[in-house]
């Protein structure tokens, strides 16, 4: 492409500190106008604190920023929408009360005490036409999908006057059709005239959407590529700074008896909606199953019923053999249960506890951890020490509060404490959420490393790429039901995207379609 | 293990405490109390001065009552006692994520129940019948601080909102109870209970003091639930409770009980702190409230909730309670301008305590790295609040 003047943005030498930590250590960010530009890093490896920098949230200590080729010193978001960038942020800053429109004049509705709301809704409207962005302006925003959610921020960073977009890890929320759909997006806005950042730390985006990549590493620019002239392994060695294996090594699975089995479970959610509706399963000893579907469709509900913290209306669930029904999670877990869940901060690990007292959890009441109600804290710091060899769990002792830790690491020891008990079923949700590059890597190999032991695992995951990766065989949640069932290797992305969003082959919106005769769907 | 190459090296900052900087952590807290301190008392200088006293001759006063010589040291000690223990209370509750509010009632009926226990005339021996009476005050105070523990378990209904009732009521019940002289051993003129038998006090023990065992009661508290909390089973399961419902509820800990349980605990040690002052100082039960109870939240919360901070929080109020006594006697400082002092010390103290608080979570976050733990995707966005807004799950 023939770059059209000066760079759109040129962030030269920047330096930012923070008190102990170098977040920004020399960064060089240049972005041609036009293009799509993927900035890629690890999560800490400075992208946030970069993009900061650029909207005048943060001082820079060193550097230089251009905007179009001028020097610009920004005070503040107003300053940098006034130069033109406008952001997508990653947790959408929209009003759900308000309209399409009310949100994406939000800001700019100038000084006058009315807001002319057909004026506004018609301008938005054309906007929205003029990008290819099919938004109905009149409608509430809390009522919309996530995706569309997306567009009107889009929308509104537009109507900002926006010339440069910048999206903050804009995939995070959205359903592979969604993500399909940005694309195009994105395309169409180029096409426009509007130069875009893409900010990702994920290979497979890079290569569907930009035209050039910069790498970042622990605060320092490791280099720009065209993206058509480099390969995804280069990229995550560039990202990672090692070699890295970015395919799961997955031996054939060769599956045993059921360990665990779901049968007709009947769940009320929190907001007393049928969360599951006569869900059925099993999971076999050395096999991985993962169970696919868009958040919200009683992914949350099946994994608390399992772990004993929610109770099934009707249904049971026996691990190992024996029924576990409506078990406190502390007899589940005594049966053989490894639970990494989701929500690592809220409950997998008790953020200000050392790490040896988050190695309790969970086990307290048990030897070797205490006997006769008297904890054995020598003991068990041992024990941690060993897991955090084992596991690789990078602290500078035991004894560092867990809250001190890369989410990374924390997520190496929750798996830690879990595996280390030899369970009959590991459930691990959303296992990998939030985790580097290299973090990943380690918890798949655990997962796989698990199921080669004849250990049965049942993967909970939004990230279709996860599932897609490591399952042996994939399981469609949608609407409290599993509407699908395949075998690794035999379905397609779309075909699964489609089956997550309620719909079958065709199209056709369903109550969802049996693919498999082991599923009974209405 | 290579450690070279890692992409989580970020850990090894230097800002991350280990055990020795919890230690050293230590240090600063007790200076940044006693800064607080010196600043309250130099805002108290300014406001003495205004009213037209010397404020050196205020201060010699106060500094004499709290640490000058034996008996000074002994009202201060004495002063202490009940405010320990009642600091005892309000930690224990907060380690379990409470915040409870009915110390005083808790205090109240605790000094009652000894109170009426010590004045029965039932001729047994000190051995039987002393501790007859603390566990009077122990069942009382535990029963009344277990009740609102209860009723959160049981219906969510707020404990702030309970206790403070709570405390109400128990004002009430003491009362009635002293004016049922036909029953009960009590003296309605007097408005206490009948003086306590010499067997059921808490022995003196330093001649020409008031210096009473309640002191030592309230060190062996201290002690004992310092080992509870970080020792045992039951400890790390109140803590857990404390601090995250959310990993409680996944390490299949029961709230309810585990909340009720430690209610209970506040309220036999709020119990136990108005015996002491029953039993050991007073000699009977006195309908009066003292105040203790309140005094105690900030006890609490300048000692961060730890049994030992609990207890140099108590003596530096001790001292100042004392020191205050003789700052009114000696010195002519208004008894008015005494309170205002306190106050001042208390709003100081707490203010520093928490303004420490937030500084190292900070240094926590820095240490971290910007966007790193804490911060990364799963952090405070969607699933906390959830957490919170969940209604109480179905018995599990």
């Amino acid at each position: 492409m023939a770059p059209a003047g000066p760079p759109a943005i040129e962030m030269l030498g920047i330096v930012k500190r923070f008190p102990g930590v170098v977040a920004n250590d020399g960064i060089t960010f240049v972005v041609e106008p036009g293009e799509i530009h993927a900035l890629l890093g690890e999560n800490g490896a400075g992208k946030s604190t970069l993009m900061n920098v650029l909207f005048g949230l943060y001082h820079p200590d060193e550097g230089e920023i251009r905007v179009a080729g001028r020097p610009v010193r920004f005070h503040g978001p107003r300053d940098a929408v006034d130069a033109g960038l406008g952001m997508v942020h990653q947790h959408f800053m929209l009003i759900p009360r308000f309209t399409v429109a009310e949100n994406v004049v939000l800001g700019s509705e100038g000084t006058g005490v009315r807001l002319d709301r057909a004026a506004a809704a018609r301008r938005v409207g054309e906007l929205a036409e003029r990008y290819g962005l099919r938004v109905d302006p009149t409608a509430t925003v809390g009522d919309l999908p996530v995706g569309v959610q997306q567009r009107v921020e889009i929308l509104r960073a537009l109507y900002q006057g926006g010339r440069t977009l910048i999206l903050d890890e804009p995939t995070a929320l959205l359903t592979p059709q969604e993500v399909e759909d940005l694309y195009a997006i994105l395309n169409r806005l180029r096409e426009g005239g509007s130069t875009i950042v893409f900010i990702t730390h994920k290979l497979r985006e890079v290569a569907a959407v930009s035209d050039r990549v910069t790498v970042i590493r622990r605060g320092r620019t490791i280099g720009t590529r065209q993206t058509s002239e480099t390969t995804a392994d280069e990229l995550a060695e560039l990202m990672v700074g090692r070699e890295v294996n970015l395919r799961v090594e997955r031996p054939p699975a060769t599956p045993g008896e059921p360990v665990l089995t779901a049968e007709g479970l009947e769940v009320t959610g929190t907001r007393g909606e049928a969360a599951l509706r006569g869900l059925s399963l099993a999971v076999r000893r050395g096999e991985i199953v993962g169970i696919c579907g868009v958040e919200g469709n009683g992914q949350a509900e099946l994994v608390e019923t399992i772990a004993g913290l929610r109770r099934p209306e009707r249904g049971r669930v026996t691990l190992a053999g024996r029924e576990v029904t409506g078990q406190n999670p502390e007899a589940i877990r005594q049966v053989g249960l490894a639970y990494i869940p989701e929500d690592r901060h809220g409950r997998g690990l008790v953020l200000p506890f050392s790490l040896t007292e988050n190695v309790l959890l969970g086990n307290v009441d048990h030897p070797p951890f205490s006997h006769g109600g008297r904890i054995d804290y020598p003991a068990t710091a041992a024990l941690t020490e060993r897991l955090m060899a084992a596991f690789d769990v990078r602290a500078p002792s035991a004894a560092t509060p867990a809250a001190a830790l890369s989410g990374g690491n924390q997520q190496k020891l929750i798996c830690a404490r879990e595996l280390h008990r030899e369970p009959e079923l590991v459930l691990a949700v959303q296992p990998t959420r939030g985790l580097d590059v290299g973090a990943i890597e380690f918890v798949h190999k655990q997962l796989v490393a698990e199921r080669d032991k004849g250990r049965g695992v049942l993967l909970v995951s939004f990230d279709l790429d996860e599932i897609l990766d490591l399952s042996d065989r994939i399981l469609v949640i949608f609407g409290g039901r599993i509407v699908g069932e395949f075998a690794s290797g035999g379905v397609s992305r779309t075909e699964l995207g489609l089956l997550m969003g309620g719909k079958d082959k065709t199209g056709e919106t369903g109550e969802g379609v049996g693919v498999d005769e082991h599923v009974r769907v209405a | 293990m290579s450690t070279s190459a890692s992409p989580n090296g970020r850990v090894t900052g230097p800002a991350i405490p280990g055990p020795l900087d919890r230690l050293r952590g230590a240090l600063p807290t007790a200076l940044s109390s006693a800064g607080a301190v010196a600043i309250a008392l130099l805002i108290g200088a300014v406001v003495i001065l205004l009213s037209g006293q010397n404020p050196l001759v205020a201060y010699v006063a106060l500094f004499e009552g709290a640490l000058g010589g034996v008996e000074p040291i002994t009202e201060t000690l004495v002063a202490a006692t009940p405010l320990i223990l009642g600091g005892l209370a309000f930690a224990v509750a907060a380690q379990a994520g409470l915040f409870n509010i009915g110390i005083e009632g808790q205090l109240v009926l605790g000094g009652l129940a000894a109170g009426l226990v010590a004045a029965l005339p039932l001729g047994l021996p000190a051995v039987v019948h002393l501790p007859l009476a603390l566990l009077a005050a122990v069942v009382a105070g535990g029963i009344w601080g277990g009740i609102p523990g209860f009723l959160k378990a049981r219906t969510g209904a707020h404990e702030v909102i309970t206790t403070i009732m709570l405390n109400y009521l128990a004002f009430r019940v003491s009362t009635v109870v002293i004016d049922l002289e036909d029953r009960l051993p009590v003296n309605p003129n007097l408005q206490a209970t009948n003086a306590a038998e010499a067997g059921a006090r808490l022995p003196r023990f330093v001649e020409g003091t008031r210096m009473h065992a309640g002191f030592l009661l309230a060190l062996l508290m201290a002690a004992v639930l310092w080992y509870l909390l970080y020792k045992t089973t039951l400890g790390y399961r109140l803590r857990t409770v404390g601090l995250s419902r959310g990993a409680a509820a996944y390490a299949g800990i029961a709230w309810g009980a585990t909340i009720t349980l430690a209610m209970a605990m506040s309220g036999v040690l709020a119990g136990l702190g108005g015996a002491a002052d029953t039993l050991g100082l007073q000699g009977r039960y006195y309908n009066v409230a003292a105040g203790y109870g309140f005094t105690s939240i900030a006890v609490g919360l300048v000692g961060r909730n730890h049994p030992f901070g609990v207890v140099l929080a108590g003596l530096l109020f001790g001292a100042l309670s004392a020191g205050a006594t003789r700052m009114q006697n000696t010195a002519g400082t208004s008894r008015d301008l005494v309170s205002v002092l306190l106050g001042l010390v208390i709003l100081s103290v707490s203010a520093f305590a928490v303004f420490d608080q937030f500084r190292r979570r900070r240094q926590l976050a820095a240490a971290a790295g910007p966007g790193g733990p804490g911060r990364d995707r799963t952090a405070a966005t969607a699933d906390e609040p959830e957490l919170e807004s969940r209604p109480p799950q179905p018995a599990v």
